[in-house]
């Protein structure tokens, strides 16, 4: 089974014991850190932990699920094992991002925003890594890379399909 | 042991500074990493300390270590500071940003660090403030309001509990100054919302900062936790973003430290008298704050005495997209456009001619070249229909498509709206879809409603060119004046500019171009 799915089934407890940790701090305005917290975790924030979450905070389901969904960043599922973010704003455009955008999804198979079935990639949208003189840019699992040609692209693919 | 200095910057480890850091450390160097210089033709780039100070050489690869260490490296720079897109530079603000180890409390203290706030301890709160009035500063996120004034409204509400609140969300496509000095020089910040504090009355602050920056996320977070005896009674705390450009509107990014949706509030009630959790907040941009421990150090003065018109001191203006020298050049305010961008950039990066920039991020006005005798000046360019914003300059050559550029601006406002208002969450998509029946030369025909037999006065014919181009107008002045913030309201401005100074890429004819001065 792949190292994703496994992951992909965190505990209850697993999850209560995060969530306890801020519950308990007294932190003032805690959702987005246990959100984040949660994510670091286990990589996504289960739907199972918006009741769990809710609970502590004295909050509805209504109000977290409502966060959660608003922003980007926050994930309901399992991360495909590579994540490739590239950047879509302005600066990029101005160096020729669109085509290395339109190389991607040739040769990852997938378009912009999708994950591959077997969850090896993905490839998500990113506006502005304030490398913007440098561009294209992207975040590689995190690791920020400039300057995206063709040839940077090859390297990318053999890196995140392996 | 020779010491070496390389930038940790996250555009300098994304250019591979980290390998050349190693490099020169397996050379047998004491490697000091250090913030950013701020020119990215110049990088990876490594500064040898020599008896004549420190000599730069880039770029340069992990290879060239022994071809530097010998002074034989083709890529000598020489003294870094009298490179010519540093020697105009005013670096008040960005002084110690790439000279320094920004984590290290004692560089700091060496060159200058907490002169400001011991300054602004030996006066009362209400003389920081009027310091700070005296320098004329005004907010560097984009709106330019007084800082001063900001910080008075703050200083004179009443109430058991008062914030400062750093804006670190840096959105805008072309600008990175805040990260920079984040990463580069981060103390400054904090020294610069202790001052702020101390000014208004507040006991705790929040940086903000955006989820796409974690390198100036993990920075200040250790920065916040090794100085915080230096600024005690005074307390900070970090935040990070979750990837909604929106949550840069100071109201939103409110209610996202609270917990919530970043959804931007009505005004009134100003944040500077019910902010955060309903108490008197101060919030200012990254540059704001760090601006105020040298108008308290060096006097608001020796701040005031640079710049143009109402536009006191130095903006670190951040030349980005398609430029050959792009980077962080911090300036008095009044040098033009076609400096900035032909003098100091020195032009595209791809050697074809500029034929557009967009100052000021996805809410900024695009300029033609005709255009480039703009100063650089808040009110110079609210009268050309743009706006400096956060400074962020993005260069375009002759390829760009600018319909394509109008038609972003409409996407991105569509994606990123907060969805409180109407005009900014359906107008936006509308637009989009607009600028591309403009584009296909298709305007709309007579609908499915419009057919019907029973619709006796409805218009059947499709409509012209021009119709589709007035009714984006129209569009736009609804979304600019119905909007409830500048997310909404400022999308009109990359747009119209884009239909007004380059209408053949609209299918019309083209601008006359204004005359060159
Ligand atoms: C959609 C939108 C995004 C914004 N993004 C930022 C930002 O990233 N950083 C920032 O400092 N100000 C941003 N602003 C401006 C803030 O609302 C506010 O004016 C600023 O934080 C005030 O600080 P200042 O007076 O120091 O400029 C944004 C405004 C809007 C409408
Ligand atoms: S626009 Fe791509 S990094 Fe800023």
């Amino acid at each position: 089974m792949p190292e994703a799915v496994t992951k992909a089934m965190p505990e209850l407890a697993e999850i209560q014991t995060v969530i306890d940790r801020f519950a308990r701090n007294g932190m003032r305005g805690a959702l987005l850190p246990l959100l984040h917290a949660l994510q670091e975790e286990f990589g996504f924030v289960d739907p199972q932990a918006v009741p769990l979450i809710a609970e502590a905070l004295n909050l509805s389901r209504a109000e977290v699920h409502g966060v959660v969904s608003f922003y980007p960043d926050f994930r309901e599922q399992a991360p495909a094992r590579h994540v490739v973010k590239l950047c879509r704003a302005e600066s990029c455009q101005s160096r020729g991002s669109a085509a290395i955008e339109a190389e991607l999804v040739r040769r990852l198979g997938i378009g912009m925003g999708d994950a591959r079935p077997d969850g090896q990639v993905a490839l998500e949208p990113i506006y502005c890594l304030g490398l913007c003189a440098i561009g294209p840019n992207a975040l590689v699992d995190e690791r920020p890379v400039a300057g995206i040609d063709r040839a940077a692209v090859e390297r990318i693919v053999a890196e995140v399909t392996a | 042991m020779t010491r070496v200095f390389v930038s940790r910057d996250m555009a300098s480890v994304a250019l591979g500074a980290d390998d050349l850091a190693q490099a020169f450390a397996r050379a047998g160097c004491e490697v000091v990493r250090t913030g950013g210089r701020g020119l990215f033709a110049i990088e990876p780039l490594v500064e040898v300390e020599t008896s004549e100070g420190r000599i730069a050489y880039g770029p340069v690869g992990p290879r060239d270590a022994a071809a530097v260490l010998d002074g034989t490296h083709a890529n000598r720079v020489g003294v870094t500071a009298e490179h010519p897109f540093f020697a105009r530079q005013q670096r008040f603000t960005f002084a110690r940003c790439g000279v320094i180890d920004p984590l290290s409390l004692a560089d700091y203290a060496e060159h200058g660090g907490w002169k400001g706030l011991e300054a602004a301890f030996r006066l009362s709160p209400q003389e920081v403030v009027d310091a700070v009035k005296a320098s004329g500063l005004r907010g560097r996120g984009g709106a330019g309001f007084p800082t001063g004034i900001k910080w008075q409204t703050v200083r004179d509400a009443e109430a058991d509990e008062k914030f400062i609140v750093c804006n670190a969300d840096e959105g805008d496509s072309g600008t990175f100054a805040d990260r920079m000095l984040m990463e580069g020089d981060p103390y400054c910040l904090i020294e610069g919302m202790a001052i702020a504090g101390h000014a208004v009355g507040a006991g705790h602050g929040y940086i903000y900062i955006r989820s796409e920056y974690p390198f100036a996320v993990r920075t200040m977070r250790d920065a916040v936790a090794r100085s915080a005896g230096r600024i005690a009674p005074f307390t900070l705390e970090v935040r990070v973003g979750a990837g909604a450009y929106v949550c840069g509107e100071e109201t939103a990014l409110l209610d996202s430290i609270e917990g919530k949706r970043g959804q931007v509030r009505a005004k009134p009630p100003l944040p500077a008298i019910e902010g955060l959790f309903g108490k008197p907040t101060v919030i200012n941009n990254v540059l704001s704050l760090a601006a105020v421990p040298f108008i308290l150090s060096e006097g608001a003065e020796a701040y005031a005495e640079v710049g143009f018109g109402r536009s006191r001191g130095t903006m670190p203006v951040q030349i980005a997209g398609n430029v050959r020298n792009g980077g962080l050049c911090e300036i008095g305010f009044g040098v033009t456009l076609g400096e900035l961008v032909n003098e100091i950039g020195g032009g595209t990066a791809s050697g074809r001619p500029v034929r557009a920039v967009q100052v000021g991020g996805p809410l900024g006005a695009y300029f033609p070249p005709a255009m480039f005798h703009l100063p650089f000046d808040y009110e110079a360019f609210a009268a050309a229909g743009g706006l400096i914003g956060h400074a962020g300059i993005t260069v375009f050559d002759d390829t760009v498509d600018m319909a394509r550029m109008a038609r972003f601006a409409m996407e991105f406002c569509a994606v990123e709206s907060c969805g409180k208002c109407t005009p900014c969450r359906i107008g936006s998509t509308r637009g989009v879809e607009l600028i591309d029946r403009i584009v296909a030369g298709a305007p709309r025909g007579a609908g499915m409603l419009e057919i019907m037999p029973q619709m006796r006065n409805a218009r059947t014919a499709a409509r012209t060119q021009d119709e589709e181009i007035a009714l984006l107008r129209d569009l736009c002045d609804t979304m600019k004046f119905g909007s409830l913030c500048a997310l909404g309201g400022f999308t009109p401005y990359p747009v119209l500019s884009a239909l007004d100074h380059f209408p053949e890429d609209f299918g019309g004819a083209s601008a006359l171009p204004e005359a060159a001065e």
